[in-house]
């Protein structure tokens, strides 16, 4: 059963040195909330794992907390570059950043796998590209049916994997609605998850599209009203463009960065619930 | 640059949205990019393809949007749409078995084979001169996708001879290269660009020249071309923008 927790103790518990990390939120329901305070815990030498590591990783990976980084693309979306990413990437700042790049398939796959309790996925992908020189988690298989090469990639099983959802109830059942990217596949795969909600409900109103994870499914579940700042939780508050235009300037400069590092994140007073 | 026509002034930028919007066509299944290619799409459904299926990465089959959506996951194509649906079954169920029409993508490089490069440029992948965000849905798109239209900025160092990262195929080195490596779908068969439109060669896949954009010079065409440039010998100028078609782009993306 999942136990309910504050932020900091989820973090505390679930998140350790060196882990492999999976934060999904396709767009919608991003962890910012787990993210910076996982930058407050200073965690290091993780391997981030994330579909499309925007502003939340961005900002980790400033902070000097990843050793590694698996994606797919890595942009501030309808905005531009990922300007501590790219520091990281093509001059090594804080601190060197390897990276294991897919594509969107190929990464939804490998959640997939990892969820299904499969050591591999199969897609139709990859081929002729020149990502298979650079990533060694990306072979070819002969289909043993038909004799056609497809692409096989290595399943996905974070040591914890980060998601936000709205709702969940005081037995640690998580509600999640919207778009719900690969969020249950990346809680599925991960041998512990930490669920952060908008709210902590005594009994969940159903929703049409609903996701729901069982609490027995799940480690921990924090209130973190908020928590997906500056995307969006549907229902609950829209996506800040306007931050994610502003981020361009405070990450352009490892000044600025450092300055909101410590602004936002370490001089934060943190409330335990 | 802005053109003027008659009572009217444009961009170039303008002219490429509306020129791409222009050749997506009613009814079709369109998987769309964000940036140009989103924009591109909404105008053609809001002037003359009303029931043109769009569908973001993100999830959304048959978003409808009011407005440009800010980025692929904006609420708004959540709310507007047929259905709403998880990232793995995008890709698996309705990208990779051949259900989408066109697949309509944006570029940071583009070579004369219409490969796509949106991953580092320089030759040194470990040490790019520009790390790009990298592959996101592109290269299944590309491969997938009946056909496949580029929507893209051209200049010298967008247009190149040979992409510096293949991220997504398009015709690879040539003829056949896309039966060979097992990609079901035809490709890119139409590139637009805010000079002109570019068409693959029936024969050799190589993209030519086709049509020019009012007030564009082939010659212009070629200095912004980095590689040897073929001009269709039935290459046409480009309609100008129609007052409802510049009417509508501007009011989308005003809307907010």
């Amino acid at each position: 059963m999942a136990e309910i927790v504050s932020l900091a103790e989820g973090v505390g518990r679930l998140v350790h040195d060196g882990d492999v990390v999976a934060m999904e939120g396709f767009t919608h329901l991003i962890p910012h909330a787990a993210g910076q305070e996982i930058i407050r815990q200073r965690r290091k030498d993780l391997t981030l794992v994330r579909m499309t590591p925007d502003i939340v990783y961005d900002q980790l990976i400033g902070a000097g907390c990843a050793r590694k980084l698996i994606f797919s693309w890595g942009g501030n979306p309808g905005v531009g570059s990922l300007h501590r990413f790219r520091d990281a990437v093509q001059n090594e700042w804080p601190v060197p950043l390897e990276i294991e790049e897919h594509s969107h398939a190929g990464m939804a796959n490998r959640y997939v796998a990892g969820a299904s309790g499969l050591p591999f996925a199969v897609l139709r992908g990859y081929s002729g590209t020149d990502l298979p020189k650079h990533t060694d988690t990306i072979k070819q298989i002969t289909c043993p049916f038909t004799g056609e090469q497809l692409a096989a990639v290595p399943a996905l099983n974070p040591d914890v994997s980060v998601i936000h959802a709205q709702r969940a109830d005081r037995a640690g059942n998580v509600q999640m609605w919207g778009l719900v990217g690969v969020q249950k596949e990346a809680v599925l795969a991960a041998k512990r998850s930490l669920v952060t909600v908008e709210e902590v409900v005594d009994e969940l109103e159903p929703v049409p599209g609903q996701v729901i994870l069982p609490s027995w499914a799940v480690t921990c579940v924090a209130e973190a009203p908020h928590g997906a700042h500056p995307s969006y939780a549907q229902g609950y508050y829209d996506r800040d463009n306007a931050y994610y235009e502003e981020w361009d300037s405070i990450g352009r400069k490892r000044d600025s960065f450092e300055d909101w590092l410590r602004e936002k994140v370490f001089d934060m007073e943190v409330t335990d619930k | 640059m802005s053109t003027t026509t008659d009572a009217q002034t444009y961009t170039s930028d303008e002219m490429m949205s509306i020129a791409a919007a222009r050749a997506l066509g009613a009814g079709q299944r369109c998987f769309v990019g964000i940036g140009l290619p989103s924009t591109a799409a909404n105008l053609a459904r809001r002037t003359h393809a009303h029931d043109l299926v769009l569908i973001y990465e993100s999830g959304t089959l048959g978003s409808k949007p009011d407005r440009l959506p800010a980025s692929i996951g904006d609420g708004i194509l959540a709310e507007t749409a047929d259905a709403v649906i998880g990232v793995p079954e995008v890709f698996n169920y309705w990208l990779q078995p051949g259900r989408i029409d066109v697949g309509f993508l944006g570029a940071a490089q583009l070579d004369k084979f219409g490969n796509i490069n949106t991953t580092v440029i320089g030759d040194d992948y470990a040490n790019p001169k520009v790390r790009l965000p990298g592959a996101g849905g592109a290269p299944e798109i590309a491969a997938s996708c009946r056909e496949v239209y580029v929507v893209v900025r051209q200049s010298k160092r967008s247009f190149v001879d040979k992409v510096d990262f293949v991220t997504s195929v398009g015709h690879g080195s040539g003829k056949g290269d896309r039966e060979r490596l097992g990609l079901p779908g035809a490709g890119p068969t139409l590139v637009i660009t805010d000079l002109g439109i570019f068409r693959p060669d029936p024969e050799t896949c190589e993209l030519v020249l086709s049509q020019v954009h009012p007030g564009v010079e082939v010659e212009q065409v070629r200095e912004a071309t980095g590689w040897d440039l073929t001009v269709s010998p039935e290459l046409s100028r480009t309609d100008s923008p129609s007052e409802t078609e510049l009417a509508t782009l501007r009011a989308l993306k005003e809307a907010k």
